[in-house]
């Protein structure tokens, strides 16, 4: 009559695995949306070359000459043209400068712009040199093209970060909400399930999908922006693994009460969004004032956030990031204690 | 592990309450189940059927009153009950993108000994859907699996919540089978219900609760001998006007008379001297019939007897 009984860890997580592999919206906002995003950002805001200097010279004597002489240096693109074509040119901001032909020649600029200043020096650079001016001290030029300091390169860590906090905390509130809704927690009630094996499963099924949620955006960052892992990749599964867990724990909080969908959809917005804006996931956290960096720095995401590009992209070790994992452990631990406490199967 | 003697009770209740806040939903009920049998709790919508059973599940505590299940306690032997019963509750959603077998293979994981599940699927006539999703089940079937999970720890009791409520005929009927195959195993069911045929067909003892209490308990054949008669005659004349109740009464082989506005009703133990003998007062009052039924007694119609209201009171 009786046969093996099957383990309960096992098969709770098997179906937790198995409800979001049969769920195709689900696999394509966890896997692929997050590659699509790092795409178009990536190309959105890729590093142009800074925009050339425009100058207009006046059309007449000595203009081709002037011409000549700013047409050797290849940052400037020189148009000769008349009087008033130059006045309205100038005024629009199509060219940065207006050079009068004659003697002296005249340069006219606005100097409150930034880049009519810069056109004055670069122009004024060229005359001087093409009428055989000789520099009187030697200077050495050192170009560098730092990888890591791209905007794609602070964009990468960021995503990974909020992927790492959405699935955590959709995944894990959603279908513990669905399942209390449906009734379900309180037919679980009545068996022997072990309510810690439940809650456990969501978090073990979240760490099955996790090396190919975080892998897909690595891989694909490399390959197509070579965006680099400069500190070890154990470092770096360390973080995202505590990240991971640290998010399944405020996702279970969130859902420990709630009683329909919509109630913890609102829930997990006023807990995400925030962390979307503040922590420094599209744009650096530091933009915000002084006074709120205290709070800022103790958010969960702006924690994990840091940690991973400190592995990718300062190279650090586990060690120096210390601090960093404190708090994400701390968030962790926390949301998962009072989430058991509060927790309702009804 | 099983200290108890085969002539405990497998449910014992005494003077349950839950309050609601303002809403008394159980207001002092008694039962007692014996072992190995088919008890139904039978009332209208509302009347504590589900409070009742869920507390006797240990699903809901009661504000005062005890509880027995199999001689044991959900206070001191909370692990072992929750092993030894099964249970289908009302309006649980099984998970929709699992199939039938591993929705059942998830349940049996729970327990520490119980049936193979596919010996279950068998049970309840889901072999042929193992590998269906759970969402492109019917109806029937969905409650077939949902008793197949309370059925896969092979439980010493079975508790049922509104089994076939919404059920079609033949689907009601298939449940029926399967509860009463549990049964001749030595299983003990409680079920709740407001299907009066339900309880008669499936039941040994019922229930009759209104209001949070039991107002009769007992075989469904000896409740409706309280009737005082077998039979039941409905009727209703044009114009509505009563005929006199003492008349009524006098007449052969009448035992009691309910009237309301419209109808009037009698319980009948001789319906074939009754009926003629309603023919003839009827014709010598100068009256006509509009309305005229007989059926054997049902629990329904003890229910109505006892509260003066249907069991299913839209």
């Amino acid at each position: 009559m009786s046969d093996e009984s099957p383990s309960a860890l096992k098969q709770l997580t098997l179906w937790r695995v198995r409800e979001f592999l049969r769920e195709p919206e689900a696999v394509f906002w966890v896997f692929a949306f997050p590659v699509l995003l790092a795409f178009a950002l990536g190309i959105a805001f890729k590093n142009r070359g800074p925009d050339p200097v425009s100058v207009a010279v006046l059309d007449g004597p000595g203009a081709p000459a002037i011409r000549q002489a700013l047409a050797a240096d290849p940052t400037v693109v020189v148009a000769v043209i008349d009087s008033a074509e130059a006045r309205n040119r100038l005024r629009t901001g199509r060219v940065s400068i207006v050079v009068l032909p004659g003697s002296p020649v005249v340069l006219r600029f606005d100097s409150t712009r930034a880049e009519s200043r810069l056109a004055r020096l670069v122009v004024t650079n060229a005359l001087q040199e093409a009428a055989g001016r000789r520099d009187v001290a030697e200077l050495r030029e050192q170009r560098v093209h730092e990888v890591g300091s791209r905007y794609i390169d602070f964009l990468i860590p960021g995503l990974l970060g909020m992927n790492i906090m959405g699935t955590g905390m959709w995944g894990i509130g959603f279908a513990v909400v669905k399942a209390r809704s449906g009734k379900l927690l309180k037919r679980f009630l009545a068996s022997p399930m072990s309510k810690s094996q439940y809650l456990f499963s969501h978090i073990l099924a979240r760490l099955v999908f996790l090396a190919l949620e975080v892998g897909s955006v690595l891989l694909f960052a490399w390959l197509v922006f070579r965006v680099p892992v400069r500190g070890s990749l154990l470092a770096l599964t360390l973080v995202v693994l505590l990240g991971a867990m640290a998010f399944s724990g405020v996702g279970l909080l969130v859902a420990s009460r709630s009683k329909t969908v919509e109630g913890v959809s609102g829930l997990m917005n006023l807990v995400m969004v925030p962390m979307w804006i503040c922590s420094g996931v599209f744009f650096s956290s530091a933009n915000f004032p002084d006074a709120v960096q205290p709070i800022i720095k103790a958010l969960p995401l702006t924690a994990l956030n840091n940690a991973i590009r400190g592995v990718m992209i300062d190279g650090s070790s586990l060690v120096q990031m210390l601090p960093l994992l404190a708090i994400v452990t701390v968030w962790g631990v926390l949301s998962f204690g009072v989430a058991l406490k509060l927790f309702r199967w009804r | 592990m099983n200290s108890v003697t085969p002539t405990t009770p497998a449910v014992r209740c005494r003077g349950l309450v839950k309050r609601y806040d303002q809403v008394v939903a159980v207001n002092g009920l008694d039962i007692e189940v014996r072992r190995g049998e088919c008890f139904g709790l039978l009332g209208p919508n509302g009347a504590g059927k589900t409070t009742t059973i869920e507390i006797i599940q240990g699903l809901t505590p009661p504000d005062q009153g005890e509880v027995h299940v199999l001689g044991l306690t959900w206070a001191k032997n909370e692990r072992e009950l929750r092993q030894r019963m099964g249970t289908q509750l009302q309006e649980t959603k099984l998970p929709e993108k699992l199939t039938v077998l591993e929705t059942i293979t998830l349940f049996r994981s729970f327990y520490k000994k119980g049936v193979p599940a596919v010996e279950v699927l068998a049970k309840v006539g889901l072999q042929e859907k193992q590998g269906a999703w759970v969402n492109k089940l019917s109806g029937g079937q969905r409650q077939r699996l949902a008793v197949a999970c309370a059925l896969v720890c092979d439980p010493d009791i079975l508790f049922l919540d509104e089994p076939t409520t919404g059920l079609d005929p033949q689907s009601r009927y298939q449940l029926w089978e399967i509860i009463q195959q549990f049964q001749a195993r030595g299983g003990t069911v409680v079920l709740t219900t407001h299907y009066m045929e339900e309880a008669e067909r499936l039941c040994d003892r019922v229930a009759i609760v209104d209001h949070g209490k039991t107002i009769a308990q007992g075989p469904p054949q000896e409740l409706i001998a309280t009737l005082g008669a077998e039979h039941v005659v409905d009727f209703a004349l044009e114009g509505g006007g009563p005929l006199d109740e003492t008349v009524l009464l006098a007449l052969p082989g009448v035992t009691g008379v309910h009237t309301d506005q419209m109808k009037t009703r009698l319980t009948v133990t001789r319906p074939h001297e009754a009926m003629p003998a309603l023919m003839n007062l009827v014709r010598d009052q100068g009256a006509t019939l509009t309305e005229l039924t007989t059926h054997r007694g049902t629990l329904e119609d003890v229910f109505i007897a006892m509260t003066g209201r249907h069991l299913r009171d839209e």
